[in-house]
């Protein structure tokens, strides 16, 4: 029998809502690989439990009371037990709404995410929470000179301050008075390193900083102003 | 901001720990926090229904009546806590707002009570979670929708017209609301009338007829009776521009009802006629007359004035423009994409129909519809193959609006069977909020009547005033003094209308020695207009009507108890139809109140007494009871 175009097409189609309706009845269950696709469920519903009560206390110096409402609010917003980078960029951002956060963000994770697991769990954040705000001034130098060291050698490193430095003015946004100029961030870095720099080797070492700035009364007195926040 | 900002709140700020040693300048000082930092567990109390929460919660909000100090309103000392009388059911939703940071809105509940709600605990209803929101929006529509129905149905014609009514306003009237007057009511019957004839006679002159003697061929009834179908229509025409006409003077706004569709319609209508008059007799140009002819058709278009359902049907389709346009589209992709595979699958076979694409749109319009002439058939398997195809997915397409167009039409007709019922409810209505008033003013104008004037003193008044409760003696004093300060009294409108006819006599009545009561001039109430006004205005100052019953042809006067003199001077006129005992129960007095001077003393008053016409002075007016009375019977 000879077939003309059309009728082939025709018959081609025929046959193609046939294999259809076969899938319908389940007769014929075509390749397909879905396993994967449940796998990456499984993740997302990880959750984490605190360590202890006591624990906490231990390691903090936060009250019973506090580590509780600490909790609380934490739980509230996390309910998993964990912060993951994009949920808290997120957050902070929300408290500098001029100015682009991110940056400064990522830093501010890093400094908290302590074993570096990419997610900030009940303790990390109150154990940074209880440095800053309970810790002595030597350990809340050490926490900011641990934020500054992008790297976390011991060192910071000029191109380290200066992009810690430009995040910080990132935050502030465009609308400022006077309004930031590109090289202001330099500027501030080079007059960082002035200060702190003792020895002109082009880094500033644990040393060096906590020196300085327990020498520098105004930076001690700040620090005073930031215990009550809790 | 988010609630979930204020918890990472004391977070960022010791994170601020971090720019010290690179700050230029001094840190400013950190406010302070007075209150009490540690978080304490309080109590709600709604309709005896007890939440906890802890005070962070609602802390997290604070321009919220919950979150400010706006609650300690609501503290209650002895119970330690705080404690509202509302919806307990609904303070769920309104406090899993304080906790989670999203706003619900729960379905079952009445849309407005939910508002209500939300305003009385100070949340915006924009906050509703996306979840929620849709639903939320829709019944807020759905609500607005219904309100607005309502009080256009008030405010619609029904009510009486001003009496400085324009002929123009009363024209519209009578077209709008053809049920207001019988003049409407026949006009409307009329062209009605009219139209269905017009439409059966363009419908019949088409039927052929017996033909004339000497001729074979059937002729068409028009042209048999051509001279009485012309006038019919000659008369339809007349009619139906003498209408438009009406409602173009008649119209508020005439250019909005130039444009408005019943108008267009209207002109469609008319239109080949008076073309027909001017187009000259032309062979060619007839031709196109006849054309014109069929617009007549839209004449029947002119019952949508008459009949709701037309109207329903019309905004329907209107609501569903776009379910339309997307069937009207897929149904021409479907029909140019099966037009041309047949054309192509045919083009082999011998004397085929298929002879041109547009020539199989004819063969794809009519399968994909189901119905099938039968004219164009396909030949070779493969048209026939994609025939039946055709047939399947036409049903499909077609099926696809046709629920949402159905559901439009539910939706619209249902609203329209609504307005009907609120209109015939609305009589009803209204004469049940009328008794209301007048309960109250009875109420107000009993208690006068039984010396609660004089604050309640005496036994006298013991009986009827226990009987109030606190909120109507609070309101009876609040209406006393407001008489007090106006001068007038309220009073009731029968008794003020038979007050006014009287005094069209010149009629002026006076009190007994301790009295003082004049009755002032009353021309300014007495002409009919200020008699509707007064009535209308019933629960004015100058006249309160009490609907009960009134017998009018004695008329008491009441004095005050001995020694006490108003101040002021009043005419008031109390009609009786007893003695007066304080008789609480069965009240039927009025207080007629009229505006006048204030007299000043009562010894003026009373050298007018004798001089009034048609007044006779009752022999019982000589019985005094505790409060004195004079009574005066009128004709």
């Amino acid at each position: 029998m000879v077939l003309d175009g059309m009728e082939l097409i025709a018959i081609t189609v025929v046959i193609g809502l046939f294999f259809v309706m076969f899938k319908q009845f389940g007769v014929w269950e075509p390749l397909s690989l879905d396993e994967s696709s449940d796998c990456e469920l499984e993740l997302s519903t990880v959750r984490h439990q605190p360590e202890g009560l006591e624990q906490l206390q231990a390691q903090t110096q936060f009250t019973r009371k506090e580590l509780q409402s600490l909790y609380r609010g934490f739980k509230n917003e996390c309910p998993s037990g964990l912060v993951d980078e994009e949920t808290f960029k997120t957050i902070y951002s929300q408290f500098f709404p001029q100015g682009d956060a991110t940056t400064y963000a990522h830093f501010l994770f890093n400094a908290f995410d302590m074993d570096r697991n990419g997610s900030i769990r009940f303790e990390d954040f109150v154990i940074g929470l209880s440095v800053l705000l309970r810790g002595s001034e030597t350990e809340k130098l050490l926490w900011a000179f641990n934020l500054y060291d992008i790297n976390k050698d011991g060192c910071i490193t000029k191109e380290e301050m200066l992009a810690i430095m430009t995040s910080i003015y990132d935050m502030m946004g465009r609308y400022t008075s006077p309004s930031v100029r590109d090289d202001d961030p330099s500027e501030h870095v080079d007059k960082f390193f002035q200060k702190m720099d003792r020895n002109r080797d082009g880094v500033v070492t644990i040393d060096e900083f906590i020196e300085t700035c327990q020498k520098d009364e105004d930076i001690m007195a700040s620090i005073k102003l930031f215990e009550n926040v809790i | 901001m988010a609630a979930g900002v204020a918890t990472w709140m004391p977070f960022a700020r010791a994170a601020a720990v971090g720019w010290l040693p690179l700050a230029q300048q001094t840190m400013p000082k950190p406010p302070v926090d007075k209150t009490s930092r540690s978080d304490e567990i309080l109590f709600v109390n709604v309709s005896g229904l007890r939440f906890q929460t802890w005070k962070n919660t609602l802390d997290r909000y604070p321009d919220t009546l919950l979150g400010s100090s706006e609650k300690e309103f609501f503290y209650n000392e002895e119970t330690q806590e705080y404690f509202f009388d509302r919806d307990p059911e609904m303070f769920r939703h309104i406090l899993n707002f304080f906790r989670t940071g999203k706003l619900h809105y729960p379905r079952h509940e009445c849309i407005q009570a939910f508002e209500e709600e939300l305003a009385f605990y100070g949340i915006i209803p924009e906050i509703i979670g996306d979840c929620c929101m849709e639903e939320y929006r829709d019944r807020k529509k759905e609500n607005q929708e219904r309100l607005a129905e309502d009080t256009e149905a008030e405010n619609a014609g029904d009510a009486p017209l001003p009496p400085d009514a324009t002929l123009r306003d009363k024209l519209w009237r009578a077209f709008e609301n053809p049920h207001t007057s019988t003049m409407a009511l026949v006009f409307y019957y009329v062209t009605g009338f009219f139209i269905a004839v017009s439409v059966i006679a363009n419908v019949v002159e088409t039927v052929p007829c017996r033909p004339l003697k000497g001729s074979i061929k059937d002729l068409p009834c028009g042209e048999k009776f051509s001279v009485g179908f012309s006038c019919l229509d000659t008369a339809c025409v007349l009619i139906f521009s003498c209408e438009y006409l009406m409602r173009l003077y008649a119209a508020p706004s005439r250019c909005d009802f130039a444009r408005s569709v019943m108008s267009v319609i209207d002109v469609v209508a008319i239109l080949p006629f008076y073309i027909g008059l001017v187009m000259p007799e032309n062979e060619e140009v007839s031709g196109a007359f006849v054309t014109l002819r069929v617009f007549r058709v839209f004449r029947i278009f002119k019952f949508s004035r008459h009949s709701q359902g037309l109207r329903i049907l019309g905004c329907t389709l209107q609501a569903c423009a776009s379910e339309l346009g997307f069937l009207l589209f897929s149904l021409t992709m479907a029909v140019i994409i099966f037009a041309t595979v047949m054309f192509y699958a045919e083009k082999g076979t011998k004397g085929t129909t298929f002879s041109s694409i547009p020539a199989s749109f004819w063969y794809t319009i009519v399968t994909m519809t189901t119905l099938g002439y039968g004219d164009m058939v396909p030949d070779s398997i493969a048209g026939k193959i994609f025939g039946s195809i055709c047939s399947l997915s036409g049903v499909l397409v077609i099926a696809l609006p046709v629920p949402v167009i159905v559901s439009n039409f539910a939706r619209i007709y249902h609203q329209n069977q609504r307005a009907d019922k609120m209109r015939a409810q609305q009589k009803v209505r209204q004469a049940r909020i009328r008794m209301a008033k007048k309960g109250a003013t009875n109420a107000f104008l009993q208690h006068k009547e039984d010396g609660g004037l004089q604050g309640g003193d005496g036994d006298s008044t013991a009986f009827c005033v226990k009987n109030r409760s606190a909120f109507e003696h609070q309101h009876h004093h609040l209406l006393q003094c407001l008489e007090k300060t106006t001068n007038h009294e309220f009073t009731d409108e029968i008794t003020y209308s038979e007050v006014c006819m009287m005094d069209s006599m010149g009629f002026r009545t006076s009190r007994s020695t301790s009295l003082s009561s004049q009755q002032g001039s009353t021309t300014t109430c007495c002409s009919r207009r200020a008699k509707r006004r007064a009535i209308r205005l019933a629960n004015s100052t100058v006249s309160v009507s009490r609907g009960s019953v009134q017998e009018l042809d004695t008329l008491h006067v009441t004095k005050t108890p001995v020694g006490t003199q108003y101040p002021q001077s009043r005419s008031s006129l109390n009609a009786r139809t007893e003695d007066l005992k304080l008789n609480c129960t069965d009240y039927t007095a009025a207080i007629i109140s009229i505006p006048t001077p204030p007299a000043n003393s009562p010894d003026e008053s009373l050298p007018n007494s004798p001089a009034i016409p048609g007044i006779l002075r009752n022999s019982r007016s000589s019985t005094f009871n505790t409060q004195e009375t004079v009574k005066i019977s009128s004709l």
